[in-house]
């Protein structure tokens, strides 16, 4: 039974975390307008701790970016700031979005494209908001917000569908595993293909330095984006493996070569090279990451193009 | 003169040589990164491409369709992706590249495991990680303070000289890494054991009927190449209800009539005699020994009586239609072999819910059985010609033909509802439709290959956090005797991206220093 109202509310909760969002990426695009390109000089001064002696470990406080800090002038953090609280805020709308829609349709909510996309910019929202707990990536925040904010116009426009019930060979408790699983990897690869693509052009200075001044250097760039490539790829490896697990139940062998389970695997291979070119010396860290780009757009492909195109066993995602 | 000399024994160094060369080549982590590119590509067409192991019709018709480039694709391998000779290259070259990697590996790391960290660098300033201090003592003191404090971190801990102190940890990452290759490999074999020694049957059970698991029993019977067909252990499963919900509460809604739950009552006969009860569902696989039996399909199967002109009983049973859309309008074929002197059969359309519709013609509007009935048609003639085998769904009427009505002007149609019966013509005796079943599409598949597949699946992803989430680290300390006091050097290095060795390095010096101050 679907209820109405609740699936009326779940719209709404969309909405305002759309809204949220939108003004969360403005405060974060004002943020990146106003703090000045300071990195050589704190650059240089940050050396400094490191080999004075005594007691004084103050063990580069802000990660990536400990460097930007002092000089950021008052507005821009503000923004920042103001920003920041909305993240947080609009992720609760999202996730709100979607327990609405679950409790519309009873079910857990991530049967379609449309569901899978509210939970993917769920998750990015999270693993961006959890990354502001542990290091200063104020100026990752507009790219971020402007992705999500894509996605969701695009998933309420192009991919909405109403709330709805399943086939009964996607009634197993590995469903929610392997979806949740699926979509948290998803939510941090977003986020990792984001850091490796502005890696890629820092790294060039693609359409002059100024800007790319406010953002860290290239090299921190790269570590950050593969701090997060590391946590995602584990997970992906358990959502192909639960993936497996439900198959066998639900179509009685483990894997069958449907287009959903060649895309899944695609994407945990790229990954994996990923990985091993990050790890080979010879070859570059550019390289590397354009490999991890272009396991951003399987991911890609195999929400979109697979789920309408491919036809497979997995067809009802459409 | 030598260079000619050369030249003819070359060729005989070369092949060891070039061997030596291609094998380096093909266990090297760059040729590993283009082998796993390349699997990466080459699954994709698989899923482009309709593949004839999972649906040999809609490959067949593709082909039809692309008159030039099917056949060419064909040969290609694009329709067998999996099972084709590139595909198989790739991925063999990869398994052959990840042992000539893990072995060496292993080696090396079993030997690490043994050995003391090395000594420590002149110039600990020059590593990636420095901090200093200067504390009063001796340096002996100190040397045993450092080696407490990086013990205590859990370091391995050697010293080489009075002077310096030499630690490392993170062994368990390269543990992790070769645990989770190595598991690549033994996934890999399981896969391979399910295909050889695996097979998968598929068998249409009608409430109320049973089947014994033998390969002469079952509908379809696909064993591996290596599968010992008597060995097969003859459980006897009985259905005794078919169940099936339908979504049959908001007719407004999309979702009207679509499925929520089958299950199939069994009673389970064992190989020892062992009998019991359970229901197989969708999502709920019924594990017996030596096999597991899924449900994946259902739908109804019409119960008719065909008796000759004395009531003679010819045909008596359930016989399952085959469901055509979500509505169960079903099709099949009711085969009267013991018919005579000419065999005959019937060629009909089960609808549950049967409305005739203007312009479709007969069609179900409901999955549910609300109003069924049954609409046949009648052949006569041979029903096996050459005794091919045949879909037990579909009549072969090539060698048939059609029975008209009594009156010669059209041909012959029943349409019966349960309980209802019909004269056929020519003496051929009567038809009647006593009711429905409902049956239970099982598969019954032995993998003997899953737990090690699963197991090593679980393993990889065990050794990959390990691997990842350890860091492997060097940690020296180098003291210096500076009249009453001790100058400290600590240095770290690390083969990864380490975010933390910086603040460690300070963390032991601090300790060091802090430490011998109070002592
Ligand atoms: C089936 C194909 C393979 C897959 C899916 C795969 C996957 C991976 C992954 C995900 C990592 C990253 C883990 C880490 O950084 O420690 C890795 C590391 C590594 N792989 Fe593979 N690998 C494969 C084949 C190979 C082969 C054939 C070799 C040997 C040439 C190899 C050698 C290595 C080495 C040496 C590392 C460690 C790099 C380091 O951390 O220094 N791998 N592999």
């Amino acid at each position: 039974m679907t209820n109405e109202i609740l699936a009326q509310n779940a719209n709404y909760a969309l909405a305002s975390a759309a809204l949220v969002i939108t003004v969360a990426m403005l405060c974060y695009a004002l943020y990146l307008a106003q703090s000045v390109p300071v990195r050589e000089q704190t650059t240089a001064d940050a050396k400094v701790p490191a080999t004075v002696g005594g007691g004084g470990s103050e063990p580069d406080a802000g990660g990536v970016t400990g460097d930007v800090v002092a000089e950021t002038p008052a507005r821009a953090r503000k923004a920042a700031g103001i920003a920041g609280s909305l993240s947080w805020l609009g992720a609760a709308l999202l996730l709100l979005s979607c327990v609405f829609r679950g409790l519309a349709v009873q079910r857990f909510p991530l049967g379609n494209l449309f569901e899978f996309s509210i939970a993917g910019a769920f998750f990015a929202m999270v693993v961006y908001c959890v990354a502001t707990l542990r290091r200063d990536v104020r100026w990752l925040g507009v790219f971020v917000t402007a992705f999500v904010t894509l996605l969701l116009m695009v998933a309420s426009t192009a991919w909405y569908v109403e709330a709805d019930e399943l086939v009964p060979s996607l009634k197993s408790y590995w469903l929610p595993i392997h979806v949740t699983v699926a979509t948290l990897s998803v939510g941090i690869f977003v986020v990792g293909a984001i850091v490796s693509a502005l890696y890629l052009m820092s790294d060039r200075g693609v359409g002059g330095e100024r800007f790319w001044r406010k953002l860290p250097e290239a090299k921190s760039l790269e570590k950050f984006s593969y701090s997060l490539h590391i946590i995602g790829f584990p997970l992906w490896t358990f959502t192909l493996i639960a993936g497996a697990i439900w198959a066998r139940e639900a179509w009685g062998s483990y894997w069958n070569w449907d287009p959903k389970e060649v895309w899944t695997f695609v994407i945990w291979t790229v990954y994996a090279a990923y990985l091993h070119a990050r790890a080979t010396k010879n070859t570059s860290r550019r390289t590397a990451n354009w490999i991890a780009i272009a396991g951003f757009a399987c991911i890609v492909i195999n929400y979109t193009v697979v789920n309408f195109y491919f036809i497979g066993q997995h067809s009802y995602a459409q | 003169m030598s260079g000619t000399r050369q030249d003819i024994t070359q060729p005989k160094l070369g092949v060891v040589g070039y061997l030596r060369w291609g094998w380096r080549q093909l266990t090297s982590m760059r040729t590993a990164l283009f082998l796993l590119l390349l699997l990466a590509i080459g699954a994709v067409p698989g899923s482009v491409f309709p593949q004839r192991s999972l649906d040999p019709a809609r490959t067949a018709d593709w082909i039809a369709r692309h008159e030039t480039t099917g056949p060419w694709l064909d040969k290609l391998g694009a329709f067998e992706v999996y099972a084709s000779p590139w595909f198989s290259a790739i991925y063999l070259l990869l398994f052959i590249s990840l042992i000539g990697c893990i072995v060496p590996r292993t080696s090396v790391h079993w030997k690490a495991l043994r050995s003391k960290p090395p000594r420590a660098p002149k110039r600990l300033v020059r590593l990636e990680a420095h901090a200093d201090g200067e504390v009063e003592g001796n340096a002996d003191e100190i040397r045993e303070a450092a080696t407490a404090v990086l013990r205590r971190r859990r370091f391995r801990v050697a010293s080489h000289d009075e002077l310096s102190v030499s630690a490392e940890k993170g062994y368990l990452k390269e543990t992790g890494n070769l645990v989770f290759h190595t598991a690549l490999v033994t996934l890999i074999i399981g896969v391979a054991v399910g295909h050889l020694w695996g097979w998968k049957a598929d068998i249409v059970v009608p409430s109320g009927d049973s089947f014994v698991s033998t390969v002469t029993r079952y509908d379809t019977f696909a064993p591996g190449p290596l599968v010992d067909e008597s060995s097969l252990s003859p459980f006897a499963i009985e259905v005794e209800e078919m169940t099936a919900d339908f979504n049959d509460r908001e007719p407004s809604a999309a979702t009207f009539g679509q499925p929520r739950d089958f299950e199939a009552h069994v009673k389970v006969v064992e190989e020892d005699g062992n009998a019991f009860t359970d229901s197989v569902k969708v999502n709920h696989p019924l594990e017996m020994k030596g096999a597991t039996v899924f449900l994946l399909g259902n739908g109804y199967a019409p119960v008719v009586t065909v008796k000759d002109e004395d009531g003679e009983v010819l045909y008596q049973g359930a016989t399952p239609f085959l469901a055509q859309d979500g509505n169960y309008r079903s099709t099949g074929a009711i085969k009267v072999g013991a018919a005579s002197p000419e065999q005959f059969g019937f060629l009909g359309l089960f609808l549950p819910t049967a409305y005739i519709d203007p312009d479709q013609g007969p069609i179900s509007v409901f999955p549910d059985t609300r109003s069924p009935a049954l609409a046949m048609s009648m052949y006569t003639g041979e029903l096996y010609p050459d005794g091919r085998p045949q879909s037990v769904f579909t009549l072969d009427t090539a060698s048939m033909t059609k029975v008209e009505t009594t009156d010669g002007k059209d041909a012959l149609r029943l349409w019966l509802t349960p309980g209802e019966g019909a004269t056929l013509p020519d003496g051929k005796g009567t038809i009647t439709f006593d009711g429905v079943e409902r049956f239970a599409g099982f598969s019954v598949r032995h993998d003997p290959g899953k737990g090690l597949t699963l197991w090593s699946a679980l393993a990889a992803l065990a050794g990959l956090i390990t691997t990842l989430t350890i860091k492997r680290r060097r940690v020296f300390v180098r003291l210096v005797q500076e009249g009453e006091s001790v100058r400290v050097d600590v240095g770290g290095m690390s083969k990864d991206d380490d975010e933390g060795l910086l603040e460690i390095v300070q963390e032991i010096r601090d300790e060091l220093v802090g430490q011998s101050r109070t002592s």
